[in-house]
């Protein structure tokens, strides 16, 4: 076992896959030479070849739609978005090919791929590079997305999101890639996708959360005395259903933490859900802390867009009392 | 100070036989009479099916249409070229191109007629589902050649789009990475003079589409698209090409569709009589039953009986179609992913 932050876990679990198969092709902007911007990358190309890992001409929209290509002709591509406001130039490719091409073949083609990006804010980052993407994403039928919080799931996830047939979006919370050190197997490990973990028992509150917000969460909810139960979504589509409603059945009462825009975010399904499965468990209404609706603030503002203690407290205290 | 050219640039046109089927042997590529003779078969099964299709349209056993009338020479003199094992991108006018491909043609019809499953081609043969957003097709055949050559595999690639295509960003990015990683894959551009009603010159003000090519380092040459011969020669040297290792080519068709954009426009609105009559003369079809006229390949019994036989089997496939069974409703949920999520298993439960 060696310590290692999230940017580390990433590239242990790259490093495992490439070594393992041979389909296995990382590519992306930066990722060879260089390593990647925030060095997920760095040093495969050196251990596995140019052929391998990848630097391709600088344009989103070609890396995935090369990759589509790539995918279903037999390769496991695992295509590097180097910060989260350049997906947007890809989703032409994803909505209209990488999501649909196993139903609109009706089985025969389909796309293995994952494209990792970094997402969130909170590092002080330029404009259009903190994109909540998430929420977009979960809504395109025929891909997954998958949102590690730490480094050990981080790696297990990524490894299974290598291995799935279907296209993963993984979602890598760019603000904490080096703000968690734990114990991370050098040797490759799965976590299954489409399973959220209870990351903390309790019984007045369930709070749910994921990616970046998970880690601020917890710690803001160290300050509080209720017993909180908190669940780490680690994927939003598949979503477990089920996890949230069972602890929301024994809790009734929920709060959702998120930095995603509060309108028509991911977090608003999860509401759904709860409404659908055990309103009458509820003791209280579903509350969320959130982003705000404007487009992510420059960093002297991102502070008081980005959920924070305070804020998560305060609405802790406000459902609590109701 | 430095002032020099650092780089010269031309582009070739190809034309092997004129609009009177009259063909420069020394450019004619070497094709069988039984190979002539499968080219216009092909081309006349395509167009009866084409014909067919536009009429089964209009009463209303199918949905919207799509023709390709005048592009039968460009779509099956390249497509023709391809092995079973090579991979072709069709778009949504692509129709004779997949009929050489093998795809049924009452499969096509399943398609038009609102069944998904009609875009599945046989198992051993490589044709993507046909592209419905323009472009998009460009880049899956570039990745698909890349992984060809990553895997040392002799497979080329070949992808058709139309002219309002080139226009976009998907055009540059699929053919500057195709160039960048030197891949074995034919970028078939068919300039069929618009793009529903926007003509060519809104397009680029490039004076060809062929020439693009020039930018991106790779191979490009523009082909007179209602000349079979021509496009089999070019499409065959820039698939000898690529299966070499010599990269791709981008070939630009010249040609004109010789009928509206789909079963909902209407080319009057934008195309004059005059001009519509000029490339009526330059018909594919005709033009090769002028050479083979002049070969003793060809004559009015013979012809007969190719069109018949055409009509006789798109009939065959029409009532195949029609005895198809409709889709299950269930059908929609079941390859969205490699399978049931716990969300899709309940919709599921709720659709029955």
């Amino acid at each position: 076992m060696t310590k290692m932050n999230i940017v580390e876990a990433v590239r242990s679990a790259l490093r495992n896959e490439l070594k393992r198969d041979k389909r296995v092709i990382v590519l992306g902007e930066d990722v060879g030479v260089n390593g990647g911007v925030f060095r997920c990358t760095d040093g495969l190309q050196k251990e596995f070849g140019a052929d391998r890992v990848v630097d391709t001409p600088l344009a989103e929209l070609g890396i995935i739609g090369t990759s589509v290509g790539l995918a279903v002709n037999g390769m496991l591509p695992v295509a590097e978005i180097q910060f989260s406001g350049f997906v947007y130039a890809t989703f032409d490719q994803i909505y209209t090919h990488v999501s649909k091409i196993r139903n609109r073949s009706s089985g025969k083609f389909s796309v293995p791929l994952v494209i990792r990006t970094p997402y969130g804010g909170g590092i002080r980052a330029l404009e259009m590079h903190c994109e909540s993407v998430e929420g977009h994403l979960a809504h395109v039928p025929g891909i997954k997305v998958v949102i590690p919080s730490e480094p050990y799931n981080a790696k297990g996830l990524l490894i299974s999101a290598i291995r799935d047939p279907d296209p993963v979006m993984f979602l890598e919370p760019m603000r904490i890639y080096r703000a968690i050190k734990e114990e991370v197997p050098e040797t490759p490990y799965t976590l299954p996708l489409g399973k959220a973990e209870i990351v903390q028992q309790g019984s007045d509150l369930t709070v749910i959360s994921y990616g970046a917000m998970l880690k601020y969460t917890r710690e803001a909810l160290e300050k509080s005395d209720h017993s909180i139960e908190i669940i780490d979504l680690r994927s939003i589509n598949p979503l477990d259903t089920e996890t949230i409603v069972n602890s929301v059945k024994k809790t009734g009462r929920c709060l959702i933490v998120s930095e995603a825009p509060k309108t028509a975010g991911f977090h608003n399904e999860i509401i759904a859900r709860i409404n659908e499965k055990c309103f009458f468990n509820l003791e209280a209404p579903i509350v969320r802390v959130t982003g705000y609706d404007c487009p992510f603030p420059l960093s002297k503002l991102e502070n008081y867009y980005i959920p924070d203690e305070k804020r998560i407290l305060k609405t802790v205290d406000s459902v609590m009392k109701q | 100070m430095v002032k020099k050219v650092v780089q010269n640039f031309s582009v070739e046109y190809l034309q092997v036989m004129d609009e009177n089927g009259n063909v420069d042997e020394k450019l004619m590529p070497k094709l069988s009479t039984k190979q002539i003779k499968e080219l216009y078969e092909l081309m006349i099964i395509a167009r009866a099916f084409d014909d067919k299709a536009f009429s089964l349209q209009r009463q209303g056993r199918i949905g919207t249409y799509i023709q390709f009338r005048g592009q039968e020479a460009s779509q099956i003199g390249s497509a023709y070229v391809l092995k079973d094992s090579d991979w072709m991108f069709p778009m949504y006018r692509s129709m004779g191109a997949l009929i050489v491909r093998k795809h049924p043609m009452h499969k096509l019809l399943q398609y038009g007629g609102g069944d998904i499953k009609g875009l599945v081609s046989p198992d051993n043969m490589n044709n993507f589902p046909i592209a419905i957003s323009v472009g998009t097709q460009i880049t899956h055949a570039t990745g698909c050649a890349w992984a060809s050559k990553l895997k040392n595999e002799k497979a080329v690639s070949l992808v058709y789009f139309g002219d309002g295509a080139s226009s976009k960003g998907d055009f540059h990015e699929g053919l500057n990475f195709a160039g960048v990683f030197k891949v074995p894959a034919i970028f078939i551009c068919e300039n069929n003079q618009y793009a529903i009603s926007v003509p060519r010159e809104r397009q680029t003000a490039a004076e060809t589409i062929a020439q693009r090519a020039i930018g991106y380092g790779i191979n490009g040459i523009q082909v007179d698209g209602m000349d079979i011969f021509a496009v089999y020669k070019a499409t065959k040297e820039a698939v000898e090409n690529a299966r070499a290792g010599k990269g791709p080519t981008l070939i630009e068709m010249v040609l004109y569709r010789l009928c509206d954009h789909s079963t909902s426009d209407d080319a009057k609105r934008y195309r004059t009589e005059q001009e519509f009559n000029s490339w009526m003369k330059k018909d594919p079809i005709l033009r090769l039953e002028k050479y083979m006229r002049s070969k003793k390949l060809l004559d009015d019994k013979y012809k007969r009986e190719v069109v018949k036989k055409a009509v006789e089997q798109v009939e065959k496939e029409v009532k195949a179609y029609e005895d198809l069974p409709a889709p299950e409703p269930g059908e929609m949920l079941k390859y969205v992913y490699s399978e049931l999520t716990p969300d899709l298993k309940e919709q599921l439960d709720e659709l029955k």
